[in-house]
């Protein structure tokens, strides 16, 4: 494997790049089309539009999904919006713009092409997901309406009450519903890949357990496209589903795939706050709440009055002082930071002293009870559901939590990983989003991946490349099958005393503790000693009851875990490296008046981990990023 | 405010397979967090069971937001429990007493069979999707967004239909184990928007016979299906999947076999 990252950036000035690219690649004619098979794993939004797709084009699709449905893939829950560089509302937004955003946003730590291609793209979504008849929001006049989001001076969002995400993948679902129906596209659900099969260097398949039977099943293709999610779960609680995972990238990671910036981790500043040892996950608030909501904590510390007994003059809307010109909307990595430092000057409110209000009583006077309901009647209702309390009569209790990994598989401008024939969509890639992510921006990414870049660089691909047929009776399918099962077998025959949850719970404290919302240099090789300890006695002691040839939850989530555990440590090895402060990447050291201090001489790149054998160290490839439209600079959001 | 705690006990149903028998089982929740979710007091049954090496109960869950779908059984008869409005993972403990006894079972319709314990088989749907629960625009050929102008009030009114998250409960709920909510909602949403009008007629008569065909009950207008939906579809699209198959049913064209033209 070649040592040097290619990243195959197209020439030529940006606003051609995608353009010139699309006219080199070659291209497969109709009739051959039908003769290249292509495994997606995952069916989120990334996943379900590509397949979709592909199939429209005549692709043999095979679909691949953990869950029961496709439609209940992760994709599903995103709530706020999808930018769009539409200029609908005549503020001044253009392509240009959403790029320039996105990559301040991104804290300068994006590939520039990648993101000038998400922006040009970005209106073609709108345009596709309304023929497909997603009920987005409309003014009376009937045209589509938009909202602001974080890190953002123009009203780009397009949303679908509070619950965009579901709106999005049902149409993508059902687009690839229809290709079910035309039988371009071969659905399995219930199934989770815990391998990919390599054939002559190639990714030519995969291997999966059938989560109902428990057999080890093989599938083959002349490419594989990865769509599977990002590892915010690896913190334990998170906003994510608790299927999410990261063993289907992981297992491309062992296989050759590298893992880029596994530090750059994003922590959600509006999520209900923790309340107990026995909770099984965090619950977002979405950031369009920020268009309305005002974000304070008591002036004074250790104010225990009730929110609404305290007058306005001891108050600190500290968002709006500290950021005047973004306000409530500073974009979520300065919005968290912001919210840790009011909490450890000991200002936070609740119980634990880990939250902050959002407050709506303001918007509600300005607006009126039913414009707030209008807006975001479906978010208030879910708050009042998991606390108990109303929101339209007292503040929101918010405090940050995980909720979006911007690292992931290595990719090139193509999404093709450093394993030719594997490509890699949404979350699970690194691509566009730096060191921080932008609201809203998601599910913009996972749509144009799967929407609009893979049929044509996959079309790429299999144009230019001669494959051998091969069939899962190869040698290597038997390999991949063989590891599986051992693995499986491993996991089995423990039988210890500690249940899989205790250890990722134990994990996720680590994480949480040492390389959460702030690192350092002694928290990080802390951490270092404590995973491997804590990995060692999961190999050891952890209990999986059942058997593994049918439904076995607690297996299923103990070879999740045993991932996540190698993962951390990765993350935490990354993030020691990463001399600097970079978005949601905060090194307490590389600081200035509480803000990211960038170190651009010498961390101007993407880091991508190669992995190199079992419980050998790890090696760091460099990408350098260059900067030739939006110039480095100190971010500012004052 | 310190939290309160209760203890509850459970008759849960277990069934080890599609084949097996199945029946309720006794067991204890104790020392639950009264701002636990239901399916968090669920976790710390299943801990305790692991711990004693004993299988967990078996149910379906992912997002515990209440939008993925995963999750729903049947508590004290009533699908997705005593609130309104409300799925399983977000229903919270606060909503019991203590000591109270909670009978909890699968979602019982002979289109879905039980998979193991709380778990069931709903693919049905997935396939009723797929019999024409969609628009067919392909890829790449789409006009812009605001060139087709949506009322507000349609565009709102699919969007209520649209939110249907397919737990099932509808089904659950029918004493005739009837999918016409479900199938109406997509049906509705997409008969409400101008993109939708192309392929209405036959969406209606396709869908309708998927729906017939897996196995789900005739519509009887109980209404207990709008009372158990988390996501409050309400039943006026029931009524409305009516008049869209008996207009498509009388006046659908013959499809012809000659292609066009080249």
């Amino acid at each position: 494997m070649a040592n040097k990252l290619d990243s195959k950036i197209p020439s030529g000035p940006i606003e051609s790049k995608w353009t010139k690219a699309k006219f080199d690649y070659k291209l497969v004619n109709p009739a051959n089309k039908r003769k290249h098979s292509i495994i997606v794993v995952g069916t989120g939004l990334a996943g379900a539009s590509a397949a979709a797709s592909l199939g429209e084009l005549g692709y043999k699709v095979k679909a691949f999904c953990v869950h029961e449905s496709p439609r209940r893939a992760h994709s599903v829950a995103a709530q706020g919006g999808i930018n769009a560089a539409k200029n609908y509302q005549n503020d001044g937004d253009s392509v240009y713009r959403l790029f320039y955003d996105t990559v301040k946003g991104g804290d300068f730590r994006a590939r520039e092409a990648n993101v000038y291609r998400l922006a040009e793209v970005s209106a073609n979504i709108i345009d596709q997901m309304v023929a497909q008849g997603v009920p987005f929001a409309r003014e009376y006049g009937g045209t589509l309406a938009n909202r602001s989001f974080g890190g953002a001076q123009v009203s780009r969002t397009f949303y679908a009450r509070g619950q965009t995400g579901q709106q999005l993948l049902l149409g993508a679902y059902s687009e690839m519903m229809r290709q079910v129906d035309a039988g371009t596209v071969e659905l399995r659900t219930r199934r989770e890949m815990l391998d990919l099969v390599i054939v002559d260097g190639r990714a030519r398949g995969i291997v999966v357990r059938n989560l109902l039977t428990g057999e080890i099943e093989s599938y083959e293709a002349d490419a594989v496209v990865l769509a599977s999610g990002g590892y915010s779960n690896v913190f334990f609680l998170s906003t994510n589903a608790m299927a999410c995972a990261v063993t289907a990238a992981w297992k491309a990671h062992k296989r050759g795939a590298f893992f880029a910036n596994p530090c750059y981790t994003q922590i959600h500043p509006t999520c209900i706050p923790v309340h107990g040892e026995n909770q099984s996950k965090l619950t977002l608030m979405s950031e369009s709440l920020r268009n309305d909501g005002r974000v304070w904590v008591p002036k004074a510390v250790g104010d225990k009055r009730h929110p609404n007994d305290i007058p306005e003059n001891e108050r600190d809307y500290y968002l709006e002082r500290v950021y005047p010109s973004f306000g409530n909307l500073a974009p979520r990595d300065v919005a968290s930071r912001q919210a840790k430092y009011r909490c450890d000057e000991g200002r936070g409110v609740n119980d634990t002293g880990k939250a902050v209000y959002l407050d709506f009583a303001d918007a509600i006077k300005r607006l009126g009870e039913d414009k707030i309901s209008e807006r975001y009647g479906n978010l208030f209702e879910m708050y009042e559901k998991i606390t108990g309390q109303n929101p339209y009569k007292q503040p929101m209790m918010i405090y940050p939590a995980p909720h979006y990994t911007m690292g992931g598989l290595w990719v090139d401008y193509n999404l093709e990983s450093t394993i030719p024939g594997l490509f890699v969509a949404g979350e699970a890639n690194f691509s566009d989003h730096g060191a921080n992510r932008l609201g809203a921006s998601a599910l913009m990414q996972g749509l144009a991946d799967g929407y609009f870049v893979l049929p044509y660089t996959l079309g790429n691909y299999l144009g230019g490349t001669k494959l051998e047929k091969v069939s899962t009776t190869h040698d290597a399918f038997k390999f991949a099958e063989d590891s599986v099962k051992k693995e499986i077998n491993k996991l089995m025959s423990i039988k210890g005393s500690r249940t899989v949850d205790s250890f990722h719970k134990e994990l996720g404290h680590i994480m949480w503790e040492y390389c959460g919302m702030g690192r350092n240099e002694a928290g990080l090789k802390k951490a270092l000693e404590e995973i491997p300890k804590l990995r060692e006695e999961f190999w050891q002691n952890v209990r999986i009851p059942g058997d593994a040839n049918y439904i076995n939850a607690e297996l299923e989530k103990a070879g999740r875990v045993a991932d996540f555990m190698e993962l951390g440590e990765l993350m935490c090895r990354d993030a020691l490296e990463r001399q600097e402060s970079c978005g949601g990447h905060f090194r307490e050291e590389y600081q200035v008046d509480g803000e990211a201090k960038r170190d651009d001489a010498n961390f101007c790149h993407v880091a991508a981990w190669e992995y190199t054998g079992e419980n050998k160290p790890e090696v760091r490839h460099k990408e350098e990023l260059t900067f030739e439209n939006v110039h480095l600079a100190t971010r500012s959001y004052k | 405010m310190a939290v309160k705690h209760i203890n509850l006990t459970l008759k849960v149903w277990r069934q080890k397979g599609p084949k097996d028998q199945g029946g309720f089982v006794e067991l204890h929740a104790k020392n639950v967090s009264e701002d636990a979710s239901f399916l968090e007091m669920l976790d710390s049954v299943n801990e305790e069971l692991v711990s004693k090496g004993e299988e967990p109960i078996a149910f379906d869950h992912d997002c515990r937001e209440g939008i993925c779908g995963a999750c729903g059984f049947v508590i004290n008869g009533e699908a997705h429990g005593p609130m309104r409005s409300t799925t399983v993972c977000q229903l919270h403990m606060r909503n019991f007493k203590d000591g109270e006894v909670l009978t909890i079972e699968p979602f019982r319709a002979t289109a879905f069979p039980v998979i193991k314990d709380l778990m069931v088989n709903r693919s049905a749907f997935d396939r009723i999707i797929s019999a024409g629960g969609y628009i067919s625009a392909n890829t790449g050929n789409a006009v812009d967004a605001n060139a087709v102008l949506v009322p507000k009030a349609d565009a709102d009114e699919a969007m209520s239909s649209a939110t249907c998250i397919a737990c099932g409960a509808c089904v659950a709920a029918c004493k005739n184990g009837s999918a016409a909510l479900f199938t109406s909602a997509k049906i509705s949403h997409m008969a409400l928007l101008p993109q939708g009008q192309v392929e209405r007629k036959e969406r209606a008569l396709r869908m309708v016979a998927q729906m017939d065909a897996e196995g789900f009950g005739a519509c009887t207008t109980t209404g207990a299906c709008e009372a158990a939906c988390p996501k409050d579809i309400q039943l006026t699209n029931i009524s409305r999947m009516n008049r869209e198959f008996f207009a498509a049913a009388t006046t659908q064209r013959p499809k012809h076999k000659d292609g066009g033209a080249g």
